[in-house]
Formats: C-alpha cells, structure tokens, sequence
C-alpha cells in the first residue's frame, strides 16, 4: 500500500493550495493510522469498557439468586447505591481499605526506597541480585497467600516458632485470626508483595539522574544526608508520586491477598471494598449491589488515572 | 597547577564485594517466604501441621500428588498465559506504532483510557464479563479467559511499546517514507524489530499477569472443563485441607514461571516495570 510522500509542515494560518490528489493522500494516511489503533480499541471497548456500562446497568437492578433463576431483575434505579452508602458494612470496609492502603503503601516505599539507594551504589551481581527481588511481586498473589498463611499459623507457623526462640513473645500470636493482628497480617504480605516494584521503579527513577550536581556538593563538603534532602530527592520526586500512585491501584485493585490470607475475616476484620464486591457476589449472590460497590471501586479508580496522568506529566517535564 | 584528583574513585575491588555481601543477606531476608514455601513443600505428608525452616527429611510426596491432581491445571494455565502474551502484542503493537506517529486523531483521549482500563479493578468487570460470557458460549473456554487476562496484558504493553517506538529515530522512519515504504511496511521491516527488547518485556509480563490472575478465573469457569492452578490452589485454600505438602507444592509450581522468569529474562524483568508505568 503506497501513501503520501513526506509533506512540508504547514504555518499555520496560512491556507495553502493543495492539488487535490495530496489532499486525497493525506486522508488515505489518516484512514491508514486510524486503523493501526482501531483492533486495540475495539477489543478494548468490548472487554473493558461495555463490562463497566454493564455494571452500571447491573447496581440499578435488584439482581439477586432468585431473579437470575426468574430471568430479568427489577429495575430499581439508585436504590442500591443508597442502601450500601446507608450501610455500616460498606463504611467499614471503607476505612479499612485506607489503613490497608495507607499501610501497605508507607511501608513499602520507605524499603523500596531504601533498598533503591543501596542498588544504586554499584557492585557485582547487582542486577541479578535485583531481578530476583522481584520475585515476590511477579509470583501469584494466591500462592504469596498460601505461603503466607502456612507461615503465620497461629500454633505451628515459623514465624511464631522464631519469635519464641527469640523469647520475644510469650504466648502465640493470632496473627489471621485476632482481629486486631490480622489487619497488621495482611498489611505486612502486602507490603512484601509491593516493595519489589517500589525498588525496581524508585531505582530507575535514581539512575536517571544526572550526577553532576551531586558530585558538585561533594566537592563542597556537603553530606550524604544533605545531598539526599536537597539534591536528590527533588529529582527523585515525581518517580515517587507515579511509584505511590501505581501502589494505590494495585492494592485496591487485588483482593487476591486478602481472599487467600484471611478470605475478608475474622468477622470482617480485613474486608476491603475489593474483597466487600467479591462477597457480596458469591457469598451473598447479591449481584446489584456488588455492582455497586464495584463502581465505587471504578469512581475511586477514575480519579486515580486523573492523578497518574499528571504525576506522569510532571515527572516528564522535568 | 595540581591535576584535579578524580572525585569518586572506583571503590577497591574488596569494597564492591562488599555490597554484593549485604545484597545476598538482603535477598536473603526478602526471599525467606519464598524457601519456607519450598521447605513446606517437601515434607512427609504425615506431618500435618506446619513444620520446621529445615530441609531435613525431604520427600518428594507433595509434589507427587500435586501434579497428579494438578498437572491438568498447569498446563491450563500454560496455554492461557501464552495465548494472552500473544493476544497482547498482537493488538497492543499496531495501536502502539499508531500512537507515535502524531496527530492520530483521538490520541489523547484513547491514552488516558489506557491509564484509566489499567486501574479498573477486575472485580467491577468480572461479573458483568460473566453476563456476556454466558450470552456469547465463552464460558469455560481458553479463548474466553484469554480475552479477559488480555485486559491487564493490552493497556500494560501498549504503554512499553509507545515509549520503545517513540525511541526509533524519526529519520529512520521518514528515510523510509521517501522512499516509498507504506505504514504497513515501516511498522512490520522498522518498528517490529527495532523494539523487539520491549516486546519481549510486554510479553513476559502480558504472561505473568495471566498467570497470576485468580479473578477472571473464578468468575468464568464453572466446573474442571478449564481450570487454571491458580484455581485449584485458591480451592485447596477453601477446603482447608490439612494436606500441606501438596498445598505447598501446588504453589511451589505455580510460582515456578516467575522463578524461572526472574533467573533468564533478567534485563526485561528489572526494566518491565519502570517502562510500564513512568512514560
């Protein structure tokens, strides 16, 4: 397929006569790059985007077992949005997903950046010491789960073993079954599932970094702990808001940890919004206020793309 | 006049073993989950509680019935993954290629839906997925668990892609205009090979997404017919069985494609997520 030579850039503001066979070249250009895009935004919008409309469709329902067995569910408009927002259940879950995300997310980047820091001095091995780093976060979250929970059992787990060899404590703690512990449980496997990829992208962000000015302040005597406050950490900062943001989504994104790990308990004491959608649809069967809840999820989701996209613009520019 | 002395001198060589030192105790640390994971794994099925951190009498029962019961499940899980690393490039590279040649009418608009497809939660989409699934005869199919773990694997590859094509040299691209190469010929004999380090990294990552998703798993397969491990392990969870060893091992081989991953495709693991995300 031949299409258009190069063309000169157009002034603008200018008109300029075309011959119409350029002007047809041009649109056959424009048909040609359209349909590069089009096999990905098809795909897109059927599997992604129809599933969310649906969705939407699905929380103005009162869909439910019964009326999946009688066919069409009721319509019955934003009642299921009320009824959830009037619940304590969704309130709950609500404030537990901040601690586990404010959690999780504290906690790795403090080790992911720390551990950036020490990956950015060279030495031998370095980057195969780093790729299997990542193992944690590339591994299936359920299997992270599965170990987890073999190794935080409450009366034979290793970790309690170790802490009694230590005689750090006396008594076993219930670290998935104590509704105060468990919450910590979940945030610990969490954060050990994020620090991998706060490292990978906190080190990338370091390595981009001219060292130039750094080098200059060591000239002028100044210390590893002033040339990390005033010279590298404004550079390293907007890495770090698109690695917190990022670290946000993907903890509201997977219930998978919690699922494996505590399955929501005990009685609800690390039921996030994820986890609270995954009920309420196949514990509960109550398929329209899953999908309302799942749309809080999408409403928070929305608004974090609006925040990644300008962290994102912001890191560019610099 | 002095020559200036160099700042940073190269650390002796005794010093730079050094940091290798501290990087194993480190991953050591970080990776102890994963050796209490293996060492689960190969104790005598007898044992039912949970054990001890040594490897003494390994015994290679767990792995026995794991893959007994769960061999199907694996190769599942196999197919799946490859399918949507495939799927993934296959639509993510023509869109990608598109996206670096400017003005593309919609551009902007389709990368933020990009951005924002990539932090839906799966849960908001499974069940109405389930819907069309069930109206369509996708259901416990591979091409319908293809179809949805390509959701994580397209947005995700789309932007690695973008940023490796918007690296090509422009004057490549617009040598090759003159010369009369259409769209097709320069995407296919330019672009392809070109980024073929980022195609890699977008497929070994479209991949372990696919492989790790339990969600879309759950939601869309309703008996054995296709039944990914990661399935069999959340079930083996629910019954709460008492069977260690095979538990652990069924979760030793589920994250054996990361493990194996991790060791050979090193410098598309270690870059992946920085080109993913920050461009």
């Amino acid at each position: 397929m031949r299409s258009a030579r190069l063309r000169a850039p157009d002034t603008e503001g200018r008109l300029r006569v075309q011959p119409a066979a350029a002007v047809r070249a041009r649109r056959r250009d424009t048909v040609v790059r359209a349909a590069f895009l089009t096999p990905a935004a098809v795909y897109l919008l059927l599997f992604l985007g129809r599933p969310l409309v649906d969705n939407i469709e699905a929380s103005l329902r009162e869909s439910t077992a019964t009326t999946l067995l009688r066919g069409r569910a009721p319509f019955t408009g934003p009642d299921n949005h009320v009824r959830l927002l009037a619940s304590d259940e969704f309130w709950r879950a609500a404030a537990i997903t901040g601690l586990y995300t404010a959690g999780s997310l504290v906690a790795q980047f403090t080790a992911g950046l720390a551990l950036a820091l020490f990956f950015h001095r060279r030495f031998p091995l370095g980057r195969l010491v780093r790729s299997l780093m990542l193992l944690p976060w590339l591994m299936p979250l359920v299997a992270t789960g599965t170990a987890w929970r073999w190794m935080l059992d409450a009366d034979d787990g290793v970790v309690n073993e170790a802490l009694r060899a230590l005689h750090l404590v006396t008594s076993d703690v219930p670290w998935l079954t104590g509704t105060q512990e468990a919450l910590w449980s979940v945030v610990l496997v969490n954060t050990w599932v994020g620090i991998p990829f706060n490292t990978a992208l906190l080190y990338t962000g370091l390595q981009a970094i001219p060292p130039q000015t750094d080098e200059a302040a060591q000239l002028d005597g100044a210390g590893p702990v002033r040339r990390f406050r005033f010279i590298t950490w404004p550079q390293l900062r907007p890495t770090a808001a698109v690695v917190l943001v990022l670290g946000v989504i993907y903890t509201l994104r997977a219930p998978d940890v919690v699922l494996a790990l505590t399955g929501g308990g005990p009685a609800g004491a690390t039921q996030t919004l994820a986890v609270l959608a995954f009920e309420q649809a196949y514990t509960q069967y109550e398929f329209g206020r899953a999908a309302a809840t799942g749309n809080v999820l999408v409403l928070v989701s929305l608004v974090l793309a609006l925040i990644h996209l300008s962290a994102l613009r912001r890191a560019r520019r610099l | 006049m002095a020559p200036v002395r160099p700042l940073k001198r190269r650390p002796r060589p005794a010093r730079r073993w050094a940091g290798t030192l501290v990087a194993i105790v480190l991953l050591a640390l970080m990776l102890s989950p994963v050796y209490g994971m293996v060492s689960a794994s190969v104790q005598p099925a007898g044992r039912s509680q949970p054990g001890s951190w040594l490897l003494s009498d390994a015994d290679p029962g767990g792995y026995v019935t794991a893959l007994h019961d769960q061999g199907g499940a694996l190769v599942t899980s196999l197919v799946v993954s490859l399918g949507t690393a495939a799927l993934s490039l296959a639509l993510s590279a023509p869109a990608a290629y598109a996206l670096t040649l400017s003005p593309v009418p919609g551009a902007g608009p389709f990368l933020f839906a990009v951005l924002f497809l990539q932090a839906v939660p799966g849960i908001s989409v499974a069940n109405a997925l389930h819907g069309f699934y069930a109206d369509t005869g996708l259901l416990d199919s591979y091409l319908g668990l293809i179809l949805a773990d390509s959701t994580a694997g397209v947005p995700f590859a789309i932007l690695v892609l973008r940023t490796a094509m918007g690296a090509v040299p422009r004057e490549l691209v617009e040598a090759a205009r003159l010369d009369g190469a259409g769209h097709r010929r320069v995407f296919l004999s330019l672009m392809l090979p070109l980024s073929m380090n980022a195609l890699v990294t977008a497929g070994v990552f479209a991949f372990l997404f696919a492989w790790g998703d339990t969600l879309f798993a759950l939601t869309l397969t309703t008996g054995d017919a296709v039944r990914p491990v990661t399935v069999s392990l959340f079930d083996y969870l629910g019954a709460h069985s008492t069977r260690w060893n095979a538990t652990m091992a069924t979760a030793v081989l589920a994250s054996l494609p990361a493990a194996v991953l991790v060791v050979v495709a090193q410098r598309h693991i270690t870059t992946g997520p920085a080109c993913g995300a920050t461009h």
